[in-house]
């Protein structure tokens, strides 16, 4: 088969639209590759949606949202990218592209025990303010650089610390962890959540402070963080 | 000749994004720039009326995009102001209507031509915001000081960085100075404190804006306005001057004051 006619992407109907699964190569042909199809078969894409899943391959945001205006473009909504990268992730979610599908997520680990899952996937450190709208989901520990401002959403599989200040909504120990803390400079989120418990921080009047919240005595408590 | 392209956008509607843009076009083609005005809201058209043009448009955003006019046929020219042109939005369509890479390829034509292009993006964060970012040079974002205005800035200004036209610059709109002063109303330091970009405006609310809007006269023609002076503040400071923010966020002393009455006359 001659080079040209090689397949280098796959597309296949799925219950939440078109799965587009990007084979090797350079991103480029392969962005022409995509746009090619959908000009070929130009009615049978008309008003689509697409999956894009990209594999391990690190794209960046700009990258995909130029996909995805070149897409608009040909009237293709381009709604959701998956990989196992997790800095493509990052910039899809970036974007306001979903990177889960509800039945067939990429070899979704499945069963991992809760503690083992943490030590393999360690922290996942971010560094820069979280703003409205922008959401992180991590099976292990999520460490924030920045702020993470009201409409922001951080779920951790395990403990959750923001070196700034804590506005938005937090979940640590999100798959039941109720050993996982949330720590911050200034503890003031919208709401917080360990494991199966929810609290709402009352106002607060005093200059802001180091604090740690953690679950004592089946409630959530916050604590000053103490120097020795 | 550098052409810039400056998107006006906010995410909340109803924070004077579209008085925004009407009076920096106005405040930049006063200071001597060819200016160019770009109304994104296809299918909610309103800067044509803040400007007072709405009797004089033929062709439109979308007519030149689609091939039925040339760039130059849209382009309505301001008579108050010899190098101050619009071009309108379609009424009778919507967002869909034009792509991205249509507002690219506009500006791109318009850049040989004039110095500014301002578009007046949609509220929401929808297509209508992304035709109007794409060709963006620099993103100015339009807040209130009340908090829904500043939650959909911070969305906004995430998004900008994601599509990589940040860091966007910030212009506090509507301060009212009694409120602040009573304690009832966010200051220009909480929002920028959590916004944490650039400040380029802050704009006193004032009445003169609505009267203006309702008369088609936008308010920097107005010497008399404060919030007319805002505007022509924020033009500058896009060209590039250093301009002193207007007193107004501040819990003016009766010392304070009195030593500007001092000034202001003495000068």
């Amino acid at each position: 088969m001659p080079e040209s006619n090689r397949v280098k992407i796959q597309i296949k109907g799925i219950k939440d639209g078109l799965l587009v699964t990007l084979g090797d190569g350079d991103w480029n042909d392969l962005q022409s590759e995509v746009l090619k199809h959908v000009e070929e078969k130009s009615s049978f894409f008309q008003g689509a949606k697409i999956v894009l899943d990209v594999g391990s391959r690190e794209i960046s945001a700009s990258d995909l949202g130029t996909l995805r205006d070149r897409l608009a473009d040909r009237e293709v909504l381009l709604w959701a990218c998956v990989s196992k990268s997790l800095l493509t992730e990052r910039n899809s979610q970036m974007l306001g592209l979903a990177t889960r599908l509800s039945p067939v997520a990429p070899e979704k680990d499945v069963g991992t025990p809760l503690e083992s899952s943490m030590v393999s996937e360690g922290a996942l450190l971010v560094q820069r303010t979280l703003r409205s709208g922008s959401k992180i989901s991590f099976r292990g520990h999520v460490t924030v650089i920045g702020d993470v401002n009201p409409g922001a959403e951080i779920i951790a599989g395990g403990s959750i610390v923001v070196w700034g200040k804590l506005r938005g909504m937090v979940h640590a120990g999100a798959d039941g962890d109720e050993a996982a803390v949330v720590c911050s400079i200034d503890l003031m989120p919208t709401q917080l959540r360990i494991a199966g418990r929810i609290a709402i921080p009352p106002k607060r009047e005093e200059d802001p402070q180091p604090e740690t919240a953690s679950i004592k005595d089946n409630q959530v408590i916050a604590e000053p963080w103490i120097y020795k | 000749m550098t052409s810039t392209v400056v998107t006006i956008t906010s995410g909340k509607g109803g924070v004077g994004k579209t008085t925004t843009t009407a009076n920096l076009a106005v405040a930049l083609a006063a200071a001597g720039n060819k200016c160019v005005c770009i109304d994104g809201d296809i299918g909610l058209r309103n800067l044509d009326v803040v400007l007072g043009l709405e009797n004089r448009i033929v062709y439109d955003l979308v007519d030149v995009v689609e091939g039925r006019c040339r760039l130059r046929q849209a382009m309505i020219r301001d008579k108050r102001l010899p190098e101050l042109y619009l071009i309108p939005a379609a009424q009778t369509r919507d967002k869909s209507a034009v792509s991205p890479s249509d507002m690219v390829n506009l500006c791109e034509e318009l850049k040989s031509e004039v110095d500014w292009v301002l578009i007046d993006s949609p509220a929401g964060i929808e297509r209508g915001f992304r035709n109007a970012l794409a060709p963006a040079d620099i993103a100015l974002v339009v807040t209130n000081p009340e908090i829904s205005a500043v939650r959909d800035a911070d969305r906004i200004i995430g998004l900008i960085e994601a599509e990589q036209k940040g860091p966007a610059r910030l212009v506090i709109n509507r301060l009212n100075a009694e409120m602040i002063k009573r304690g009832d109303m966010l200051t220009s330091i909480d929002v920028v404190e959590l916004l944490a970009i650039e400040l380029v405006g802050l704009v006193p609310e004032d009445e003169a804006v609505i009267v203006s809007t309702n008369r088609g006269l936008p308010v920097a023609l107005n010497e008399q306005s404060r919030a007319g002076q805002a505007f022509h503040n924020i033009a500058h400071r896009l060209m590039g001057e250093e301009v002193p923010f207007l007193d107004m966020e501040d819990k003016p002393d009766l010392l304070r004051r009195l030593s500007r009455i001092i000034r202001s006359g003495g000068a």
